[in-house]
């Protein structure tokens, strides 16, 4: 095992891209992504990396581009965020059901307008139902494990499946981390070279990307939703594997200090360490909260969601994005849907923070949980709540 | 019924021997590639134009198509008209999907995980999918200078799979859906937008226009693309009978007349360098072509008279590049 080294996240996560070995990246610069492709054309252009790097002209060719190359049998990467994600959207939802294993990472950033360049998780979730798997990290180390986990999960032959990696723009892209690499051996025994069930060569013809008639449609839709489905079980085998090889071990939902919660936090991406921070300072406080973190969100680990929370009395989510006109955040809004069913029922109270990157301290995160028990006591509550809007 | 004796066009003057090196029907390739039995309409050069395209291709290539006539009649599901690996993503894509697969294939030669031949990485789209919502992409794959790479325009001159609205290839005068002959309007008000010069305009080693009725000098410029080693474009005027409102018998006689009129001349840009290997001196009079074509019945004289001299100043203009 290497030692721990410090580095910008961004790089580390074209480290990992590096030791899965990828033959071909194709790429546009969008803040907060472009330190993630840069060190990879240098990667390339040193000739540290084997792989056909095209600089396309636009995010939409971009993914269009990863669309030919992986339905040719390459191992394809690449990265974007915000407008540049919408301008890919198109395109994520025909890779998908296509069943082409590229990776993207999505530096997630804000939706215009008004302009903005800073975090929030408006982009993933305009196109949250595009059909990929998608995971959200929380530091550095995550990062990079889940980047060479991603392609290991996408090429597996019972998944086939596009995978998306969240991170939170500028602040986990743009910082510098410690993390364990992984040695290239060790990589290489734990992600063999992509072996495609189907591809595009003329040795053995077929056709992709037909058009359907409605009579077919809806089958195609329901095998779609079927594999990403039973993506789950391999995605937790793959991570437990992981694990073994590099003693850290990831869940699709994983708790912090829950133990005697009554209260808890749920979280996606790095709000989940100022959070644990919180929860910390509150325990020494006498109050007994906890951290619920949402790791994997597509497919949604729904049995995963009831038999952890349905242990707690209040859930309060923290949603980075406003799904405007419905009532809240979209991870409360599914929370909720899915708690629908579950024999226990929580209260959950939704709380939208960070928007474009406005910080969220400490302080705050305590009083999301003030401002929920104050709401108790009085018996009713807003759909959301905005945390640290000035009016 | 109509017949090519009433329009006075010859098919044997047309494709004398001595100005092509491929004539004679057993040099063609045998094997049909894009399949019998797809859903085209009848009479649909465009149709054509992809069987005669494939012909030249052979077997050792792999098809991005845009969204559009093409596909919709070629792939419905669980169908396939493609006996080549053929792939569809978008409409606006065809070039960028090409260009992936060349890199893709070309990456998986280099490191030995495909067969060491060389593969030909097409992109296929109509004149909707290349010179209005797919130019970008068009664009770039030719600006990156992509190896083994060719992309095809099958140019009906409007939007025919979604009910023939008006493009920016659509010439002028043609009444489409969108751009309706009335009162105040002649139809089409803007020029064809001038699809070969703009790829010319990347310094691509190929450029040629081509038009299934004349299937030869087709086939010789599909040849000559994969010959230059790419990028390359070829842009094939294909008659569109329902768009054009004219007989699906008479798909081929609207090509020919097209080419003869000098309204789509046909001609090659090799390194930047003009060719037409056929000048046309002694054009027809654009009337022939404009009619039996239901598109420009409600033109006057007037419009016919302007639209004849421009487009004799514009071939005028090609004819001076080729001097050059």
């Amino acid at each position: 095992m290497s030692n721990r080294i410090g580095m910008e996240v961004s790089l580390m996560v074209s480290e990992a891209v590096k030791q899965a070995k990828v033959d071909v990246i194709a790429a546009y610069p969008i803040t907060p992504q472009t330190h993630i492709v840069e060190h990879l054309s240098e990667l390339v252009a040193d000739g540290e990396l084997d792989a056909e790097y095209i600089c396309v002209e636009s995010e939409h060719s971009a993914m269009s581009a990863c669309c030919g190359s992986s339905a040719v049998g390459a191992r394809t990467y690449t990265a974007t965020a915000s407008q540049g994600l919408q301008l890919m959207s198109e395109v994520l939802y025909a890779a998908a059901p296509m069943r082409l294993p590229i990776v993207l990472t999505v530096a997630n950033r804000t939706l215009s307008a008004p302009l903005t360049i800073w975090n929030d998780h408006s982009d993933i979730m305009a196109n949250r139902d595009c059909g990929w798997i998608m995971v959200f990290v929380e530091d550095g180390q995550e990062d990079y494990d889940q980047t060479i986990c991603a392609f290991r999960i996408a090429e597996d032959r019972r998944v086939l499946l596009p995978v998306i990696v969240n991170m939170d723009g500028f602040i986990l892209s743009h910082v510098i981390e410690p993390y364990v690499p992984v040695g290239q051996e060790e990589v290489d025994g734990f992600l063999p070279p992509y072996d495609p069930l189907y591809t595009m060569h003329p040795d053995n013809p077929v056709t992709m990307g037909a058009f359907a008639m409605p009579e077919l449609f809806t089958e195609t839709k329901k095998a779609h939703e079927v594999a990403l489905h039973e993506s789950y079980n391999v995605i937790c085998e793959i991570w437990e594997e992981w694990g073994k090889l590099t003693g850290r071990t990831y869940t699709p939902v994983e708790e912090y200090r829950t133990d005697d919660a009554d209260t808890v936090f749920v979280t996606m991406g790095s709000f989940s360490g100022v959070v644990m921070e919180t929860v910390d300072e509150m325990r020494e406080n006498g109050i007994n909260v906890g951290l619920v973190k949402i790791r994997l969100f597509r497919p949604f680990p729904v049995d995963d969601v009831i038999s952890t929370l349905r242990k707690f009395k209040n859930v309060l989510v923290i949603d980075r994005t406003l799904s405007l006109g419905s009532i809240g955040g979209p991870l409360a809004v599914e929370i909720k849907s899915v708690m629908y069913n579950a024999d226990a029922k929580p209260n959950i109270f939704d709380f939208i923070a960070g928007l474009s990157g406005r910080d969220v301290p400490p302080d705050q995160i305590a009083g999301i949980y003030h401002t929920a028990m104050d709401a108790l006591k009085m018996g009713r509550w807003e759909n959301y709540y905005m945390v640290g809007l000035r009016e | 019924m109509d017949t090519y004796t009433d329009t006075r066009v010859d098919t044997h003057t047309d494709t004398r021997t001595d100005t092509y090196s491929v004539f004679a029907p057993n040099l063609m390739n045998q094997v049909e590639n894009f399949a019998q039995g797809h859903r085209a309409c009848q009479g649909c050069a465009e149709a054509l134009a992809v069987r005669h395209v494939l012909k030249a291709l052979g077997d050792d290539i792999v098809i991005g198509n845009a969204t559009g006539c093409m596909e919709i009649v070629s792939s419905p599901l669980p169908l396939t008209a493609w006996r080549v690996p053929w792939i569809h993503v978008a409409f606006e894509n065809a070039a960028a999907v090409a260009s992936g697969m060349a890199a893709g294939l070309k990456v998986l030669r280099r490191k030995g995980r495909i067969p060491d031949k060389r593969v030909i990485s097409i992109g296929m789209a109509g004149d909707g999918g290349t010179s209005d919502i797919g130019l970008q992409a068009l664009s770039g794959a030719l600006e990156r200078q992509h190896e083994d790479f060719i992309y095809v325009c099958f140019d009906n001159e409007a939007y025919m799979n979604t009910g023939i609205q008006r493009s920016s290839s659509t010439p002028f005068g043609a009444t489409t859906t969108t751009s309706p002959s009335g009162k105040k309007s002649q139809g089409q008000s803007t020029w064809k937008k001038d699809m070969p010069k703009i790829a010319a305009a990347h310094n691509i080693p190929y450029v040629a226009t081509a038009c299934s009725s004349y299937p030869f000098d087709l086939q010789e410029k599909i040849r000559k693309a994969v010959d230059s080693g790419g990028p390359a474009y070829i842009h094939c005027l294909s008659v569109c009978p329902t768009g054009w409102r004219i007989p699906s018998h008479l798909s081929i006689k609207y090509g020919k007349l097209a080419v003869q009129t000098g309204i789509f001349p046909l001609y090659e840009v090799e390194d930047g360098v003009y060719r037409m290997k056929k000048k046309n001196a002694k054009r027809r009079p654009v009337t022939e072509y404009f009619k039996g074509q239901g598109r420009f019945r409600h033109l006057t004289e007037d419009d016919i008279q302007s639209i004849q001299e421009r487009v004799d100043a514009e071939y005028e203009k090609l004819l001076k590049l080729t001097e050059m």
